[in-house]
């Protein structure tokens, strides 16, 4: 297999970097008032869409109101969630020193507290991208995502684990903090885990509150239907939400990587794998939104702290950027994208064969 | 009866409150109308006039939760430029027990260029809560001698105008500086207040114009003798302030809008500095942080650039820095600095 250091020249990864380095410092420049504008009305579209959800639901007895309630619901949970609260808390839009859209500040409509995210995400994902025992995010410290991570009985209920996560992934999310893997190790104590888990059981009691307790209870002999839309909208969320984020990072033809090769990386080799580690979706520009622009998922491990809307602009400039350098540029619509990441998670379920040169040819061609 | 409404109130609001968890009231009030916040403080722009063609005054009509200010204190005021907000410190000039706040801005710069030209009747603009210990005693002394020069003149109005709305009973003098009759801000305003108030007299100097009250910079002669133990109150440009300080001694009280020279040791620094978020590093050049940050291209949130309005706080996740105010040194983890004041003593990483 191609090692991560030897598809460029060592004056070609610099070369790229600074290629990359220009490309940011020229939307960075740019940034104002239509970027401001745009989360705005984002964010005016996604409390309006809230409202009306939790609005209609109070008419649940009627089932085609219970219905628009339930998918207006999903829609702003779905919006808040991923184009706003994803992107706001990687200080996106810090620079407009908005406090309502500062990365510091923001908390969104999941059970996940945003502070313990941030560190999960911006820093241990976002700065190991793809690296195997460091982030964090291959597999999620429950399922088998890659080759190179060794099998074990366990993760014959690999699918099945996919399917709960996918399911709960709010649930997932807000645990994923908790580092439960390494406690098991004992590379952390379950000290470490309080002030994590004390913000969890603040913020996961709000959220239920509202969702299963306090609306309910508003709509009076409706409340059972108002417990089943919220818990609808939650799973809406959940699953779109588990679909876009595993369509990030596992079709089969993105790349992982190990500690050795990646120590001591340049800016360069650092982007250089954030784009072999990361794969995009294809789709129209309402699809673009409701993903939170992950399905640029390229541009976004490029430039996480860039606001999305900048993603689908540039683009085509990184994708001539990796042609130019000869390297891949993994996109693809999404049932394509998801077949992939489910037959990887079926296939990975099983010991794998013991070289792995079936895949070889294949990657070797895409990268000459 | 009364009792029970303000509690059913309560509690409906934390009710909204858990229901709008975890956004809150405010995100959703303000997209039917910015100024209906609960929490956060507005202001509306209510009036707007031209006093002197480089300045503009500004009636502003605070919401629910401004908590009043008292005469003399700032605010911070911040507006929103190409998307980015920004945020001066500005003393509101009429009585504390007005319902209204009135704001004047000299032109100079970004903040004080938008407010003179781009803000209108119904624009809306962001406050803070009171701030600063310029202010009168609660035990209003009976001499009160008012110095203002230029636009400093705000904070020292705004304690006459305080004064004469509780009809002080003793003596007032309200000596202004300005360069000419041209700029002399609230000259009409202030002969109206007289008028109206027999214990006020207005004495107007022109450092650089003749037919004033009194010509030329401070000087003890332009206080008369029984005034000058008087509890004095002054805000202009820190020669004034620090003539006033020197001639008149103890009983003057000072509000610091210019900031006063801090020394840096630029020549023995060492280390680097690193802002965390943005990944910007570079040698530590002895500077206050902001400055550092601002030269390694980056723009943090700011405001006075003198270690009182606490606009640019932001956390220090390493090393140490020393407090070019009082000199102290800290190194706690995790702390939060100013940093148009902190200055890195070796190496330091900013969380920005």
């Amino acid at each position: 297999m191609t090692g991560l250091q030897d598809r460029l020249t060592p004056e070609q990864v610099e070369e790229f970097g600074r290629e990359l380095d220009a490309l940011r410092q020229r939307i960075v420049d740019d940034l104002g008032q239509a970027d401001v504008d745009y989360i705005h009305d984002i964010i005016k579209k996604q409390r309006g869409l809230e409202v009306a959800g939790r609005a209609l639901l109070f008419a649940g007895f009627f089932p085609p109101a219970w219905l628009a309630g339930v998918g207006a619901l999903s829609l702003a949970k779905i919006l808040d969630n991923m184009e706003i609260g994803h992107n706001v808390m990687h200080g996106q839009y810090d620079w407009t020193r908005d406090p309502a859209l500062s990365s510091q500040r923001f908390e969104w409509d999941t059970v996940a507290p945003a502070e313990n995210w941030r560190h999960s995400h911006n820093y241990i994902h976002h700065t190991y991208t793809n690296i195997l025992d460091k982030d964090r995010d291959v597999g999620y410290g429950i399922l088998r995502m890659d080759d190179a991570q060794k099998w074990h009985p366990y993760y014959l209920g690999n699918p099945v684990y996919a399917t709960l996560l996918a399911i709960f992934f709010q649930w997932g999310v807000m645990l994923h903090d908790l580092e439960i893997e390494n406690v098991v190790k004992g590379e952390r104590s379950w000290a470490d885990n309080v002030p994590v888990l004390r913000k969890i059981v603040r913020k996961a009691s709000r959220q239920v509150g509202k969702d299963y307790l306090l609306f309910p209870l508003l709509t009076g002999p409706l409340a059972p239907l108002t417990f089943l839309g919220n818990a609808t909208a939650n799973l809406t969320r959940n699953l779109w939400a588990f679909a876009i984020i595993f369509c990030g990072h596992f079709p089969a033809d993105v790349e992982s990587f190990t500690e050795e090769e990646t120590s001591e990386e340049s800016r360069g080799q650092w982007y250089l794998r954030q784009i072999l580690g990361s794969a995009n979706i294809s789709g129209g520009p309402l699809f673009h939104i409701l993903s939170g622009n992950l399905s640029h998922q390229i541009e976004h491990h490029l430039f996480p702290d860039i606001p999305a809307r900048r993603y689908p602009q540039i683009a085509g400039e990184v994708r001539e950027i990796c042609e130019k350098y000869g390297l891949p540029y993994h996109t693809g619509p999404l049932r394509k994208q998801l077949w992939s990441v489910a037959k990887k998670i079926v296939k990975l379920a099983l010991p794998s064969s013991p070289s792995p040169t079936t895949v070889e040819p294949d990657r070797q061609l895409r990268a000459a | 009866m009364t009792a029970i409404v303000p509690r059913r109130v309560r509690g409906l609001a934390s009710l909204a409150e858990a229901l709008l968890t975890p956004h809150g009231m405010d995100r959703y009030l303000e997209l039917v109308d910015p100024m209906l916040v609960r929490r956060e403080i507005r202001g509306l722009v209510t009036a707007v006039r031209k006093q002197t063609p480089d300045s503009v005054t500004l009636t502003v009509r605070p919401s629910r939760a401004w908590p009043g200010f008292t005469a003399g204190q700032y605010v911070r005021l911040q507006v929103e430029i190409d998307g980015v907000r920004r945020t001066r410190c500005y003393s509101p000039c009429g009585s504390q027990y007005d319902g209204e706040l009135e704001f004047t801005v000299k032109e100079q710069g970004l903040v004080s260029g938008h407010l003179n030209r781009a803000i209108g009747v119904g624009s809306v603009v962001n406050l803070s809560t009171p701030d600063g210990g310029f202010t009168l005693p609660a035990a209003r002394p009976d001499r009160v001698l008012l110095i203002s020069g230029g636009s400093g003149v705000t904070p020292v109005l705004a304690m006459a105008r305080t004064l004469v709305a509780e009809g002080h009973p003793g003596e007032i003098v309200f000596l202004h500086y300005s360069n000419g009759p041209a700029d002399a801000l609230y000259r009409t305003e202030l002969a109206e207040l007289a008028a109206r108030h027999p214990g006020l007299r207005v004495v107007h100097a022109y450092t650089h114009a003749k037919g004033g009250d009194l010509t030329g910079f401070f000087s003890a002669e332009h206080v008369e003798p029984r005034f000058r133990d008087a509890e004095t109150f002054v805000c202009g440009p820190k020669p004034l302030m620090d003539a006033v300080r020197e001639e008149l001694g103890e009983r003057v009280h000072t509000e610091e809008f210019t900031p006063p020279p801090l020394t840096f040791d630029t020549a023995a620094a060492e280390g680097r500095v690193r802002f965390r978020r943005s990944g910007r590093e570079c040698a530590n050049s002895g500077k206050p942080l902001l400055e550092q940050a601002e030269e390694a291209g980056l723009s943090p949130e700011h405001g006075c650039r003198m270690g009182i309005c606490f606009s640019c706080t932001q956390l220090k996740t390493a090393g140490r820095v020393r407090n070019a105010r009082t000199g102290e040194v800290s190194g706690e983890e995790d702390e939060e600095i100013q940093l148009c004041i902190s200055v890195p003593v070796g190496d330091v990483e900013i969380d920005a």
